[in-house]
């Protein structure tokens, strides 16, 4: 076993690259800034581009122009970008555009504290758009998943044509730790399906209603149009409320029919217990801490680490809760996830600890919880 | 002649409105340079200049309001065999500044028309960046107290190799929309013109005046001699082509029995210039000499040349869970900037904690055990007393060996940067 020693952010470059990424426009920001140092180390050279924008709304216009034409993009960011981002994410999301945008957390409201973790940005990153349509949204606990979701996250974007969010967080974008990504399992890659050039091509054309649409570049020898604007199948501005009903439905239907064909999760479930932890990002691994010294001491508690956030992976919830009589949600924020586990769990005790200080939540903290 | 015109969307614009006008020079200078609609993108932004993209048989791209240049640049970096034109107003100008002067500055390869009238024709004539003070437009008074922008002085002044400032009506108009297009590098057209819809109904405008108002500013029509340079996209790819794969990250194999067990955790207490940072690194890189698993966090503020510098460091024969330090086994004090991020902390700790306190360093009342150590007395530069105190840790076997601290310097450093670390590792004493 030969061990790299590298930080999160690091991890997720390399992550991108594994997963065919060749276009990079990031503004700096803390604690984002080193995964845009690393794709202008690693990109480049390899015929890539890694960009620096004027601000975020040209680093992330950068990247939807790129995208469109058929490249892989990343973009990074922090809480502030992200508000700034909005406006083009809700491009991405009603125009099937591929992205993956890595939002490391870090403690707000607004600048808040550059240099402190937090997961503050969970609902932010799924409502943050307009029209409320879904996103992807991948919660990482460790260096080795910063890599693997990257990966994941690229093929969710590619399949589905939408953006996915990397939900990473100070504290693990920016601790360097030990890690043997040789040993990490990365999926298969998967890139965006070609249109049939024999057949006349309509940009937003599916054969059923929870399908993205096949895919050609801009700059192919078939027309290719693309607009923000509510638009048919043949990408122009439509007004037929049926034609938009449908693709808004499309849009929705698209990732939520399939949530459970990319829900990524890790449970340590014990048939003794009476308690499901749920935490997910850093918070996981203090829970898993919590979870062996609680086991230690008799007594037995389950956990459940989920990996995708968004859309809410429900049958893994309901169906791993079943068995429980109480569960309890660790988080750092002020209580934002826990409200999509009371809702899939009505009736059910939901107890909540959560901290939103710069500091990462203890171990000892979620054993008094348990 | 070959037309690019999507024949089954004519244009939709108002009657008299100069923007018509352009679709079909802007068709005309397609077909001159005998363009294929696949050969050409067109970026439109949001108002009128918005619909252009429907009314040819081009590759098409319509985004939000004054960011279709940040597409238009992804677009170029991704193909640069494309044409791609951009086609934006006034206020597209104004809300998109930034993206603007920023493709100014950075000459990529892409043509941007400025169809210029003056005013936000989509939403009720409110004024632009462009509105003349004396105008009335659906803004009240506010225009009067706003000077309009030269927007080709300003590109200019930003860098644009290519500036053309014309009206929508002038003979040549097609002649320039082609040189722009052809131009290797950023084009900028500015192009005035007339909005029936909104601004002209309370403003004399006329194609004579145009010409009138064009002929008393500085005149642009061109490449801009002190702007010319390589093309931002071909420069890239030079300097890109030049650069050599950058190796990935190290590999660190276990060669050493740690001459410890379990969980430790080390704590460095330092100010900026002490190289905390990296001795923090190289006490993880020792760690994992010794097969350990290895964590490092550093808190440092975002002036980095002063104030404290703090890094955390855990090492475990396991996979590090947890990466917070509530019990150090080892706490490294090196200056009081650090000492004063962790007070609470120290005042906590037993005796069961080692605390290494460079002379000097005041700490609070603690049970920590206690070590001094006179670095200065020892010759030892301030920046190299967290090195210097790992090698007191190694010397003792005290969670690290000196082979292990040897090993991880030889990780780190090279030639007589090593040299002088092995130097100073091997002549600390308590």
């Amino acid at each position: 076993m030969a061990l790299s020693f590298i930080e999160g952010n690091e991890a997720v470059a390399l992550g991108a690259l594994a997963a065919g990424c060749r276009f990079f426009a990031g503004y700096p920001i803390t604690p984002a800034t080193t995964v845009y140092n690393a794709m202008l180390k690693y990109l480049p050279p390899e015929g890539g581009v890694c960009l620096q924008g004027e601000d975020e709304i040209a680093s992330i216009g950068y990247c939807l122009g790129a995208s469109m034409a058929g490249v892989k993009v990343l973009t990074a960011t922090s809480g502030p970008g992200i508000s700034l981002y909005s406006e083009q994410i809700s491009f991405a999301i009603g125009s099937e555009i591929p992205l993956v945008i890595v939002n490391v957390q870090r403690l707000g409201p607004s600048t808040g504290s550059a240099t402190k973790g937090a997961d503050g940005d969970i609902q932010f990153m799924r409502w943050g758009s307009s029209a409320g349509l879904p996103v992807i949204v991948l919660a990482p606990v460790d260096v080795a998943d910063c890599y693997r979701l990257t990966v994941h996250a690229f093929n969710l974007a590619e399949q589905y044509r939408c953006p996915v969010f990397l939900a990473s967080n100070k504290e693990i974008a920016m601790t360097r730790e030990s890690v043997d990504l040789d040993a990490v399992e990365l999926p298969d890659i998967i890139t965006r399906k070609t249109a049939d050039r024999a057949k006349p091509f309509l940009p937003f054309a599916t054969p059923n209603d929870h399908t993205a649409p096949d895919f050609l570049p801009i700059g192919d020898p078939t027309l290719v149009r693309q607009t923000s604007s509510t638009h048919g199948v043949n990408g122009y501005i439509t007004v037929d409320p049926e034609e938009i009903q449908a693709f808004q439905i499309r849009l929705e239907k698209k990732l939520k029919a399939h949530v459970d064909e990319f829900t990524l999760f890790e449970r340590d479930l014990d048939p003794q217990a009476k308690t499901l932890l749920v935490a997910y990002g850093v918070t996981a691994r203090a829970a898993r801490v919590a979870v062996a010294a609680s086991r230690a001491a008799g007594k037995p508690v389950s956990l459940l680490i989920p990996k995708t956030l968004w859309p809410v992976s429900e049958r893994l919830i309901m169906d791993t809760a079943a068995a429980y009589d109480r569960v309890v949600v660790v988080e750092m924020n002020m209580g934002q996830y826990v409200r999509e586990i009371q809702r899939l769990l009505p009736g059910k005790p939901v107890g909540f600890l959560g901290q939103m200080n710069g500091n990462l939540i203890k171990p000892d903290q979620i054993r008094e919880v348990i | 002649m070959r037309s690019l015109i999507n024949t089954s969307r004519p244009p939709v614009f108002c009657p008299g409105c100069s923007h018509e006008r352009i679709v079909h020079t802007l068709d005309k200078a397609f077909a001159r340079m005998g363009l294929n609609g696949n050969q050409v993108v067109i970026v439109s932004d949001i108002g009128c200049s918005g619909l252009f993209d429907t009314f040819f048989n081009t590759h098409a791209f319509h985004g939000l309001h004054g960011r279709a240049l940040t597409y238009a640049m992804g677009l170029k970096m991704a193909r640069p065999d494309l044409k791609v034109i951009v086609t934006m107003g006034d206020g597209g100008l104004g809300i998109g500044g930034a993206h603007v002067l920023s493709t100014c500055r950075r000459n990529i390869d892409l043509t941007l028309l400025i169809l210029n009238n003056f005013n936000y024709g989509m939403t009720g004539g409110q004024c632009s960046s462009t509105t003349p003070q004396e105008a009335v437009v659906g803004s009240g008074f506010l225009n009067q107290l706003e000077k309009p922008v030269d927007i080709c002085r300003l590109a200019a002044a930003a860098g644009a190799a290519f500036v053309t400032r014309t009206s929508s009506y002038a003979p040549e108009l097609v002649d320039e929309m082609v040189a722009a297009i052809r131009f290797d590098g950023f084009s900028v057209v500015d192009m005035w013109g007339m909005c029936p819809g909104r601004y002209t109904k309370r403003n004399k405008i006329t194609p004579k005046s145009i010409d009138a108002d064009l002929a008393a500013l500085p005149r642009f029509k061109g490449p801009v001699p002190e702007n010319q340079r390589n093309e931002y996209g071909r420069g890239y790819r030079e300097v890109a082509a030049g650069l050599s794969a950058p190796a990935r990250p190290v590999k660190i194999e276990a060669h050493f029995r740690p001459p410890a067990g379990g969980r430790q955790e080390v704590l460095i207490l330092g100010s900026a210039g002490q190289r905390i940072v990296t001795a923090g690194e190289i006490f993880c890189l020792a760690g994992m000499t010794g097969g350990w698993h290895a964590t490092l966090k550093n808190d440092y503020p975002i002036t980095v040349l002063r104030g404290h510098s703090v890094s955390e460091m855990v090492l475990s024969p396991q996979p590090v869970n947890y990466t917070g330090i509530e019990r150090p086994n080892v706490v490294v004090a090196l200056a009081d900037e650090g000492v004063g991020r962790r007070k609470k902390m120290l005042a906590r700790l037993g005796g069961d904690t080692l605390i290494i306190k460079a002379a000097g360093v005041t700490l609070p009342e603690t049970g920590a055990t206690m070590q001094a150590v006179d670095f200065k007395a020892q010759k030892i530069k301030t920046q190299d007393w967290a090195l210097a105190a790992l090698a007191l840790l190694a010397s003792k076997d005290r969670v690290i060996s000196m082979d292990m601290l040897k090993a991880a310097l030889a990780v780190r450093f090279k030639n007589a940067v090593l040299e002088a670390a092995v130097e100073l590792v091997d002549r600390v004493t308590d």
